[in-house]
């Protein structure tokens, strides 16, 4: 199963390899990782997506987590009502004509622009991954030259139904 | 011999240093002696060692391997933190093998390691290797000194790390020009906070009412005691709450000494070569309380045949242990004393379960541990009961890793806590020996006797120097069967007798090895001989060292096969 992980962390050297260590020499798979600084010094966030076999080895990875003295808290939010986000660039095959057409394509994604060339035309996407999936997946008919994603963030709503949110049907 | 080291300088200067900051760092914590061995990144603190050398004690060793399992022997009797010393490079990675031994059977130790100066980090200077990255993952926690004010707060920190909640290594990485940097402040700020690191040691008493519930309804408990009540000092505590409520009790191979193993409630050391009663108490039970132990694989055999109809009650310190392995009905997050304190306090009724008691007692019976005796060639069962004789069962006993751990096990029947020290979960080939000398130096006036193999005794008796430079009584005992014992044992009964590169075909002459260190000597090779040499050996105010040759077919029995379920023992009898 697929997992959301966010962990407040002190900001110290190595403190994210001590993350990445422990997750690869206890065999988890990391499908991605976003690091960065909070609203409090000297405190970052991680926000790891994993995916484990079952509740027994997820309960293992947030208490050898926990164990670090660096971390500060892990939380698993996959089942919260959360807010999260991806970016990713996307550099498109594209002549002239293809432009104004790809354009089409990525309009409803609220994708943007962000750089053209003679032969290429680079996209920039934010939005939950699955949205981000589905536009590289649209794109790639046109021959994606390059891609670059950041990997999820995430946190809690300001505002915490009792449900966990039900899954968007909406692109956006 | 004594080598007189004589100063080329006889007035040394007055300026303090990071170095001098690290020894009164050390004093602070009540430090006496520092594992280790000198070397170009570490000559600073070795400076400042030799100037503070009328306040603390520096034990060189040969190797250091050496040094840092005899820091791992001092932790274990002592319960405090071992001090370790090497410098950068290939100092600190031969200290690799004892910090990943310490980290897996929970010893605390602070290790401090040389690393070449800041300016040069990471340019591949001379003697440098990434101890940080090498060390992150058999550390409980690690710290590279950044700034020579650090170094205090960084020194407590590590203490209190190594030695709170669940025990493990620390490791302090100290560039030479931090260490050698001069400081004119006359203190620095030592006060820490540690935000992200609050063991918990009181027991949840939702959890020991259930606890307590489960007790009254069981009708075949059964306590598992393992390392965690050694380093948790409750000895005492547990044997008033089996008395009290009559419950067995067996014990995991580091547990051994936690509950005396001659009371009439202990079945003995459970696992892949545990006691027939003990496993099948396990395997049968209906309640299993563990304090303090990890459910380790040798322990569990199988895990589908692991206490298969058991409610599992489980106490540790370490929250991660809980339903690591051993699906766990009752977690108990807590230091194991005051779990079971918590569980004195409240006065319940257990039916008393004669028929289980009955049932143990009849397995105790008709299944006790047996080897082959011969009345001539000394059996390696034999020599550790006539060991435990000798000794009144009261010696302080360290192991390799092996059949004559295995053999130390079960027939040194440890009746006092921290009297056995063995590497349990790392499995290391060469601890005994040096362990034996952190143990003597912990505890001058006991008997320490190191029960070591013949293969395990060549990976690190250089250390013999010390036992005369220090004047350590400490007796060693080869059990010498010209064989990687345990190897050949498995190469016999899982690869068809190929004992491959299991034998030894050339053993040195240990009698001669010892004389060369000035150090007695001995070979035997008869029970008579053993028996009479025996008393006097272990009464000889000096190191001996005693090569005794038993009987290389021998096997450690029972044994749980991998793979195979605490029910499916074999060897069980003749």
């Amino acid at each position: 199963m697929r997992r959301i992980i966010t962990a407040t962390v002190q900001n110290k050297s190595g403190v994210l390899n001590r993350v990445t260590g422990l997750l690869q020499r206890r065999q988890f798979n990391i499908e991605s990782i976003s690091v960065g600084p909070t609203e409090v010094e000297g405190i970052s966030k991680m926000t790891l997506v994993v995916e484990v076999e079952d509740k027994q080895k997820l309960e293992q990875l947030t208490k050898q987590l926990n164990k670090q003295i660096d971390i500060l808290k892990v939380s698993d939010i996959t089942d919260k009502a959360i807010v999260s986000r991806e970016l990713a660039l996307i550099k498109v095959v594209s002549s002239g004509q293809l432009r104004s057409e790809i354009k089409d394509i990525i309009e409803p994604f609220r994708a943007s622009v962000i750089d053209v060339s003679k032969d290429s035309l680079a996209v920039q996407v934010t939005g939950k991954p699955e949205k981000v999936e589905a536009l590289i997946e649209l794109l790639r008919p046109y021959g994606i030259k390059e891609l670059a994603r950041t990997g999820v963030t995430a946190f809690l709503r300001g505002n915490k139904p009792q449900v966990a949110e039900l899954p968007s049907y909406s692109l956006l | 011999m004594k080598v007189e080291a004589k100063p080329a300088f006889t007035s040394i200067e007055e300026s303090k240093t990071g170095a001098d900051l690290l020894i009164e760092a050390l004093l602070q914590e009540g430090v006496e002696t520092i594992f280790g061995y000198p070397g170009g990144a570490v000559l600073p603190i070795y400076d400042a060692i030799y100037r503070a050398k009328d306040r603390i004690k520096h034990v060189l060793f040969r190797h250091e391997q050496g040094s840092i399992h005899a820091a791992e022997g001092y932790a274990r009797i002592t319960g405090k933190p071992g001090v370790v010393l090497a410098t950068s490079g290939p100092g600190a990675t031969n200290l690799i093998t004892g910090i990943a031994d310490a980290m897996i059977d929970s010893l605390p130790l602070v290790v401090f390691t040389g690393q070449v100066a800041r300016s040069v980090i990471g340019t591949d200077a001379f003697q440098e290797a990434d101890v940080i990255g090498i060390t992150t993952p058999i550390t409980k926690h690690n710290y590279q000194v950044q700034h020579v004010q650090d170094l205090p707060r960084i020194i407590k920190e590590a203490f209190h790390i190594a030695s709170t909640g669940r025990p493990g290594p620390v490791v302090i990485d100290i560039p030479k020009d931090i260490s050698a940097e001069n400081v004119y402040e006359e203190a620095f700020e030592t006060d820490f906070d540690l935000p992200g690191y609050h063991p918990n040691t009181k027991p949840n008493p939702l959890q020991i009412n259930k606890l307590v519930d489960s007790l009254t309804k069981a009708k075949k408990p059964v306590i598992l005691a393992g390392a965690g009540v050694l380093h948790g000092k409750a000895s005492e505590e547990l044997i008033q709450f089996v008395e009290r409520y009559q419950i067995p009790v067996t014990t995991t191979l580091l547990g051994l000494g936690s509950f005396p193993g001659d009371h009439k409630l202990s079945l003995g050391m459970a696992g892949m070569h545990g006691t027939y009663t003990a496993n099948m108490a396990l395997y049968e039970c209906d309640l299993l309380v563990n304090f303090g132990a990890r459910f380790d694989d040798r322990l569990t055999g199988n895990l589908k045949h692991f206490a298969p109809n058991a409610k599992v009650a489980h106490v540790d310190i370490d929250p991660a242990e809980i339903g690591k392995n051993v699906t766990t009905h009752i977690p108990i997050v807590a230091d194991v004393k005051e779990a079971i304190r918590e569980l004195l306090h409240h006065e319940f009724d257990m039916n008393l379960h004669y028929q289980w008691s009955n049932q143990l007692e009849e397995n105790k019976k008709h299944f006790p541990l047996w080897y082959n005796d011969s009345n001539e060639e000394i059996s390696p069962q034999w020599l550790i009961s006539q060991i435990h004789r000798a000794s009144n069962g009261e010696a302080i006993v360290t192991t390799d890793v092996g059949q004559h751990q295995m053999w130390a096990a079960q027939y040194y029947s440890f009746s006092k806590p921290n009297h056995w020290v063995t590497s349990g979960g790392l499995g290391t080939m060469g601890f005994g020996f040096p362990a034996a000398i952190g143990a003597q130096l912990a505890a001058p006036e006991s008997q320490v006797i190191a029960i070591v193999g013949d293969g395990g005794f060549q990976m690190t008796l250089q250390e013999l120097s010390i036992l005369q430079e220090r004047n350590l009584p400490v007796k060693i005992i080869i059990v010498n069967n010209g064989a990687l014992g345990m190897v050949r044992q498995w190469q016999e009964k899982f690869y068809e007798h190929r004992y491959s590169e299991s034998l030894f075909p050339i053993q040195p002459d240990f009698v001669k090895l010892a004389d060369s260190y000035d150090i007695k000597g001995m070979k035997i090779s008869t029970q008579e001989e053993l028996q009479q040499v025996l008393p006097k050996v272990l009464a000889f105010p000096g190191p001996v060292v005693m090569d005794c040759r038993v009987v290389q077919t021998e096997n450690v029995y029972p044994m749980i096969a991998p793979g195979k379920g605490l029910h499916e023992m074999i060897g069980v009898k003749p």
